[in-house]
């Protein structure tokens, strides 16, 4: 395994400072050098007590997991909610095959719009997704934080939780970096710029 | 008179249930009745290759088979080369348009869309209805 760049010297110098410390010989370089090192050695230490002090392993365990299943719920509920209102706007639509044209006109175009406000499901649970993507990249990194400070801030026994779809752990595709989902206000492009880079009017 | 046959089997993929359930029944106002759902492209692919389509309106980030894959599996499929291929999805950026139309796409729709764009784009697509 190599070391970071100035490790080995390092090493060597401390190697030296222990023989002559061994002679009972300190020189006042090796003294500062023994004094830069215990520093280092106690800023180690205290950032390992105020680590186990946050409790890291209930940010993956707790935390990030019960965010997760929020965000879950939440696409469930949309999409109940959607559902409900679809199957409400359908029994609207074939009452409207009932009554006389004009009045059909004017219920189908509420429908209409309707059907098209509904599509608000499919975007949110995209953002949604977005957010669930990010939670669990810092639940990577906080997880890889533990496992390298070592066994004590590591709990047992972590599943995994359940997320909603379009969540990190999927099938890799040749096109992921196309898949950015809907774009905040203000950075997406509108259907006339679409048509225009697709050449139609 | 129109020429275009409103009977056509059209399939629509997304994996958002909602959103198929949207397009079906905008579909429908429209007078398109004969429309088949899918998932995601792997599953409409196979649907595909089982029955003859008119028309494939398309989200596309889907899993495990994204609509820009399934998009370049009918262009290099020589019995699906040529079926009119309308991407509706969410990718609204300058490069996904881009690929979508280096692979072959007939149309672009970003969501959230109107029930005329949708139209104009059908239209675009098959011709006037």
């Amino acid at each position: 395994m190599s070391l970071p760049a100035g490790t080995e010297a390092a090493a060597d110098n401390v190697t030296a400072v222990d023989m002559e410390a061994a002679e009972g010989d300190l020189s006042a370089a090796s003294m500062r050098l023994f004094a830069e090192v215990e520093s280092v050695a106690e800023f180690i230490s205290n950032a390992k007590a105020e680590i186990a002090s946050l409790r890291a392993d209930e940010i993956t365990s707790e935390h990030l997991p019960t965010a997760t299943d929020e965000l879950a719920a939440i696409v469930g509920a949309t999409e109940t909610a959607t559902n409900t209102i679809l199957g409400s706007m359908e029994e609207l639509e074939a009452l409207a095959e009932t009554v006389d044209e004009e009045v059909a006109d004017k219920i189908n175009n509420s429908v209409t719009q309707v059907y098209e406000a509904c599509s608000f499901q499919d975007i949110t649970g995209q953002r949604i997704g977005t957010v669930v993507n990010a939670l669990q990249h810092v639940e990577n990194k906080v997880k890889g934080l533990l496992a390298a400070f070592g066994e004590e801030f590591q709990a047992a026994g972590i599943e995994r939780p359940v997320t909603p779809k379009r969540a990190d752990g999927k099938t890799e595709r040749p096109d992921e970096d196309l898949c950015n989902g809907p774009q905040l206000p203000g950075n997406e492009i509108s259907q006339d710029d679409i048509d225009a880079l697709m050449g139609f009017d | 008179m129109s020429a275009v046959d409103m009977n056509m089997p059209i399939l629509i993929v997304d994996d958002y249930k909602t959103m198929l359930r949207i397009i079906r029944n905008l579909l429908k106002q429209l007078g398109f009745n004969n429309v088949d759902e899918a998932a995601d492209g792997s599953a409409a692919l196979q649907k595909l290759r089982d029955k003859s389509y008119g028309l494939v309106i398309s989200d596309w980030n889907m899993e495990p088979m994204s609509g820009l894959q399934l998009l370049k599996e009918c262009r290099t499929d020589n019995q699906l080369q040529a079926l009119p291929f309308i991407m509706i999805t969410a990718e609204s950026k300058s490069e996904n348009v881009v690929a979508a139309k280096q692979a072959g796409v007939n149309n672009y729709i970003v969501k959230p869309f109107n029930a005329a764009t949708l139209k104009s784009k059908l239209t675009a697509v098959l011709g006037a209805f």
